[in-house]
């Protein structure tokens, strides 16, 4: 399927290039609709891998690519299992946003994140599956999951101790703080800046480069470059769902969907 | 090295800029939230605008619960 328009997500594929357009309101939460439309995104992966060069991943959302898992949800469907069921219910979600995130990692083709405002938690996730990450001048970064007691739970922990130094690494995860795209490009996490509204441009230079080279050699060097860290990735699951577990995280959660604070998100 | 009173003018100026505020009508004192009316992605949008303006990094927990232009200032002028 080269084309998709869902709930949440869209996506086009045209001269070797598949646009995957997030577009759920308010700001891309990640819930069981995007994941869904994601999945499908993933499985249809497959059948135009072998003529694609690119895939550029960006938010119609004018917030930003992804402010992250949907809490909201998360929490309400938590608390609406059976206690003994609620740690198998929050596994197979995380399961399954792994196993998207590992065919996205794995896809043949160069992925870019064209990545504008909040790009956070599950967000910051998914555009760490991306080889390339364009950010916005004014685009932030973070890992809030601490704040709530828990660790990210879509594969952030392995993806961003594959790409980047560990010092920047504890600095976000510790500390829970947003840093701005200057700061992630210092780190290592942003490739290219760009100016303000004007990361999906350049994505799409940056992608009528790549798609000149040949896909075997493209294929190959991705391959060697980017190894998929698998059992990082398993251990990851064990720990989010250990700590999903604790009473404390079901209660920040609570206070969370349940604030009126102008900036609900910190704890 | 700028003043506290010259970092909140620049402040007041970049905000009343950017949420297109009327010429003067922002004060040290006001309540950011309320005056501008902006909710917690836009005082991060904010948040960025200063770091750019500034050439500085101002963590977020840094400025949790503020809300006032002149702390602001002071949580600022603290990393400059």
């Amino acid at each position: 399927m080269k084309s998709f328009v869902g709930k949440a997500l869209r996506w086009e594929w045209r001269d070797a290039v598949v646009d995957l357009t997030l577009d759920r309101e308010p700001a891309n939460e990640i819930g069981t609709i995007l994941l869904g439309e994601l999945e499908q995104f993933a499985a249809a992966m497959k059948t135009f891998e072998a003529e694609t060069a690119v895939c550029i991943i960006a938010s119609a959302q004018k917030r930003g690519f992804s402010a992250g898992a949907d809490l909201r949800e998360l929490y309400r469907g938590a608390i609406a299992l059976p206690e003994k069921e609620r740690n198998a219910g929050v596994r197979d979600f995380v399961e399954r946003c792994h196993r998207v995130a590992n065919a996205i990692d794995a896809a043949p083709f160069v992925t870019i994140a064209a990545v504008h405002g909040v790009c956070f938690g599950g967000g910051l996730e998914l555009a760490l599956t991306c080889d390339i990450i364009v950010a916005d001048k004014m685009a932030r970064f973070a890992f809030p999951e601490l704040r709530l007691g828990l660790i990210p739970g879509f594969g952030g922990i392995p993806r961003l101790k594959r790409d980047l130094g560990n010092g920047f690494v504890r600095d976000l995860l510790f500390t829970g703080r947003s840093v701005n795209a200057a700061r992630a490009q210092a780190a290592g996490l942003v490739a290219q800046l760009a100016g303000e509204g004007e990361a999906l441009k350049v994505a799409r230079a940056t992608a009528a480069q790549i798609t000149k080279f040949d896909s075997t050699t493209r294929a190959t060097a991705k391959k060697f470059l980017k190894p998929i860290p698998y059992a990082e990735l398993k251990e990851e699951i064990v720990l989010f769902c250990q700590l999903f577990e604790r009473p404390a995280v079901l209660a920040a959660l609570k206070k969370f969907v349940e604030s009126t604070d102008a900036m609900p998100y910190l704890p | 090295m700028r003043t506290l009173e010259q970092t909140t003018t620049e402040v007041l100026d970049l905000a009343t800029r950017h949420f297109n505020a009327a010429p003067g009508s922002l004060s040290a004192s006001d309540d950011f939230f309320k005056k501008l009316g902006i909710d917690s992605l836009q005082a991060l949008e904010l948040l960025s605008r200063l770091e750019n303006h500034f050439g500085i990094e101002l963590p977020d927990y840094e400025v949790q619960g503020v809300s006032d232009f002149r702390t602001l200032a002071e949580r600022i002028q603290s990393r400059l």
